[in-house]
């Protein structure tokens, strides 16, 4: 059995959601916001798969989410919708679920929060409700994991006797009448492609374009259409739109008033109206959020972060020796040791040693996306944003790349225009990624003394920020100009994040990293280590200098010339970091025989700036590159980015160097 | 009257709301609908956006957007 779960964003699906799935998840994904359709088998019950839609708020076609989770739900074959309302806002939780409940197909209402509910002295009634509804209704405090067992025993009994919902009909009257005409008029286009009469007329009568399309009606149907409409607006005196959100509010409130008895105000939302009066003050607020993320990356780079890396850098360097005696003394063949030594375990472990840092860093942007904060960043933020022709929305994305630039890029799908998708997707790559850090950190401990360490990091962030805001300006007043983009959005009441879900999501980004670290590095630092080991005849080379790889590296190097940093391991390292960021400092070792210190010896420290600047700005590795194509749906821009980015580094990088050798 | 030119605290019911295509479809959706009544919460701290309060809930729009929702303003008791 295939269940669907769907909701609005901020109910506590994903909490409900790993209750169900516990750890038995096919795809990993990105902090607290879904942005892929994860998957997952229900505990205890091996036949049944849970999907779990994108959080949306109506099926209109606003935001492609919403396209997406209507296409899946009327073309896949699922036996039930599991649709999570909160109990505290249960009105416009239900909006969407009176549109689920038009697609006809089995469905239960999941009452989240109803834990909450009752502290705040208030109840709904749950017999009555659902008898309003036509839909089974369970009450749940998913974050407690109380009613999750009833929950599912309740979907698979609906769907095993295929019980759709009863109730179809939100109102009488003028648009009730037109709802059915249109219904009946477009039965047989909507039975052709699987949609269901009803839902397609009310689609059709909100003007919806897609619907439209897809169902391909004659110039006389839709004629007959418009006639229907026209009259239903001069019967009710508003216009299509609004006459059909008015039915649905209508029939919720009327539902409402029979079953929802409140008697206090939610403590949750007092809470929350009294931590944005501090977090979102109109003086405070800005400082606060500058304040708030040097926090985070003091912690994550100079504090936590900085004493977990090098408590593992231990563990990997005492791993590294164990081998090295071992293999030294099993008297292996030395070309194998330095396989084995110089090559797989100096590239893999310089990488792995930053796993703690960045575990840190997740750890604190899953933090701020789950409490609620980031939309209230967004909120702070969208008049600056405007000015580069964002919304306030843009600026999530953005800032999860930091972390990463593929979840980032994957994020940009909560936003409702195209233009607004392109922009940012293209924009998120100047905030650094943490793959970067790894280079970062080596650099700067060579070429700057201890006292500017923490300094030239922040200004490399900035600078790539900075870099940002310039690109953005340009874009918005050549290749994107046009409309100011809308925004309307949810500010929801802060909650402590669940530490399960957060724990759940840093294993996920642990376990991706290692992963990568044991495939791509690994495979990265094979190669590199067979083309600097053999020349052209394979015979192994005394001086690396003599290598394959140096003569790959001597092509291109002239290029970097005018960059101060002409040497062909630089070169070298900089085309591995297309594969993955943290494989420059990988290459680097490898090139320098494990000795991580020598590379100060390949750049002066006007060279290593330029570089650094280069490295920040360079094209997007080949997983974010892939999650551009993906997002796009178009290979062209993906190549685009990839050398723009690499063009644009290459100037920015240059001009760098001149400005600096003058001094 | 229209919904930005409701004070920081004050309250009104929406009459009518204007605008047009998906953006208006939007704030119809999220509950901006006729008879609700709304709360200007607080402005953003560049003067935009706008925080409303209806429905139970928070939500935040441009005050380009809220020129176009026509509002009658609450009496204070």
């Amino acid at each position: 059995m295939i269940f669907a779960l769907g909701g609005n964003q901020n109910c506590g699906k994903t909490t409900l959601f790993n209750q169900l799935t516990g750890s038995n998840q096919h795809v990993g994904n990105f902090p607290g916001v879904t942005v892929e359709g994860k998957s997952g088998t229900v505990k205890g019950h091996p036949d049944v798969t849970v999907v779990d839609l994108p959080g949306i708020y109506s099926l209109s076609p606003y935001t492609s989410e919403e396209i997406v989770t209507r296409d899946y739900l009327i073309n896949e074959k699922i036996d039930c919708i599991i649709n999570i309302t909160d109990a505290t806002n249960i009105e416009r939780n239900l909006y969407l679920s009176l549109q689920l409940m038009e697609l006809d197909i089995p469905m239960v209402i999941a009452l989240n929060m109803m834990d909450e509910m009752r502290e705040n002295g208030n109840t709904i009634k749950i017999k009555q409700f659902s008898e309003d509804l036509g839909v089974p209704v369970v009450p749940l405090a998913a974050v407690r994991n109380e009613g999750v067992d009833e929950l599912i025993d309740i979907a698979i009994k609906t769907a095993q006797e295929r019980k759709r919902p009863s109730k179809k009909d939100f109102c009488s009257g003028a648009v009730h009448r037109a709802i059915h005409s249109v219904a009946h008029l477009v039965e047989d286009h909507a039975d052709r492609i699987n949609v269901p009469p009803r839902f397609a007329a009310t689609k059709l009568i909100e003007g919806d374009e897609p619907m439209m399309n897809s169902l391909a009606l004659s110039d006389n149907e839709k004629d007959m259409l418009e006639h229907i409409v026209t009259e239903m607006e001069s019967e009710t005196g508003t216009d299509r739109e609004a006459a059909l959100a008015d039915m649905r509010y209508n029939f919720i409130e009327d539902v409402c008033s029979r079953s929802v008895i409140k008697n206090g105000e939610s403590k949750a939302h007092a809470r929350s109206v009294k931590i944005d009066s501090i977090l979102t003050h109109r003086i405070w607020a800005i400082p606060i959020f500058i304040g708030i993320m040097g926090i985070i990356f003091w912690l994550t780079f100079g504090v936590i972060g900085a004493a977990l890396s090098d408590g593992f850098t231990m563990i990997i360097d005492g791993i590294i020796g164990l081998i090295d005696r071992g293999l030294t003394s099993y008297g292996i063949n030395p070309v194998v040791h330095s396989l084995v030594v110089d090559g797989v375990c100096a590239g893999v472990g310089s990488v792995l040693s930053f796993l703690p840092t960045i575990v840190v860093l997740f750890f604190f942007l899953s933090m701020l996306e789950d409490s609620g904060y980031m939309a209230r960043v967004a909120f702070v933020m969208d008049k600056a944003l405007r000015k580069i022709g964002l919304s306030g929305r843009s600026f999530v994305p953005m800032i999860i790349g930091f972390g990463c630039s593929v979840p980032a890029i994957m994020a940009s799908r909560t936003l409702p225009s195209d233009r607004d998708r392109k922009m940012t997707i293209m924009l998120t790559p100047f905030m650094s990624c943490s793959a970067k850090l790894p280079i970062y950190t080596v650099f700067v401990q060579l070429f700057f003394a201890p006292q500017y360490r923490a300094l030239a990091m922040i200004c490399l962030y900035v600078f790539g920020m900075v870099m940002g805001v310039v690109v953005g300006l340009i874009l918005k007043k050549t290749a994107f100009h046009g409309e100011p983009v809308p925004f309307v959005m949810e500010l929801p009441n802060y909650r402590m994040p669940g530490l399960k879900s957060v724990f759940m999501l840093i294993w996920d980004k642990a376990k991706d990293f290692i992963t990568k670290a044991f495939t791509v590095i690994f495979t990265a630092s094979v190669i590199i280590w067979f083309l600097q080991t053999f020349d052209t005849r394979f015979n192994v080379v005394a001086n690396s200098a003599d290598s394959m790889l140096a003569l790959v590296g001597q092509f291109i190097s002239p290029v970097f010339r005018p960059l101060g940093f002409g040497d062909w391991r630089a070169a070298t390292a900089l085309i591995t970091g297309f594969s993955a960021k943290e494989a420059v400092i990988s290459t680097l070792t490898v090139l320098m025989n494990g000795d991580v210190a020598a590379v100060a010896s390949l750049f002066t420290v006007q060279a290593a700036i330029a570089f650094l600047v280069f490295t920040l700005l360079y094209t997007p590795c080949v997983a974010a590159i892939a999650a551009v194509k993906r997002e796009l749906k178009s290979g062209k821009w993906a190549i685009a980015i990839a050398f723009g980015q690499t063009a644009f580094a290459w100037v920015v990088a240059c001009i760098v160097y001149q400005i600096i050798t003058l001094f | 009257m229209t919904l930005n030119e409701l004070k920081i605290g004050e309250a009104g019911v929406i009459t009518t709301v204007g605008g047009q295509g998906a953006l208006r479809r939007r704030l119809l959706d999220m509950g901006l609908t006729p008879k609700t009544r709304v709360m200007v919460r607080k402005v953003a701290p560049m003067g935009d956006p706008i925080e409303l309060h209806l429905r139970g809930y928070e939500l935040t729009i441009r005050v380009d957007d809220a020129k176009n929702i026509e509002v009658e303003r609450e009496d204070k008791q």
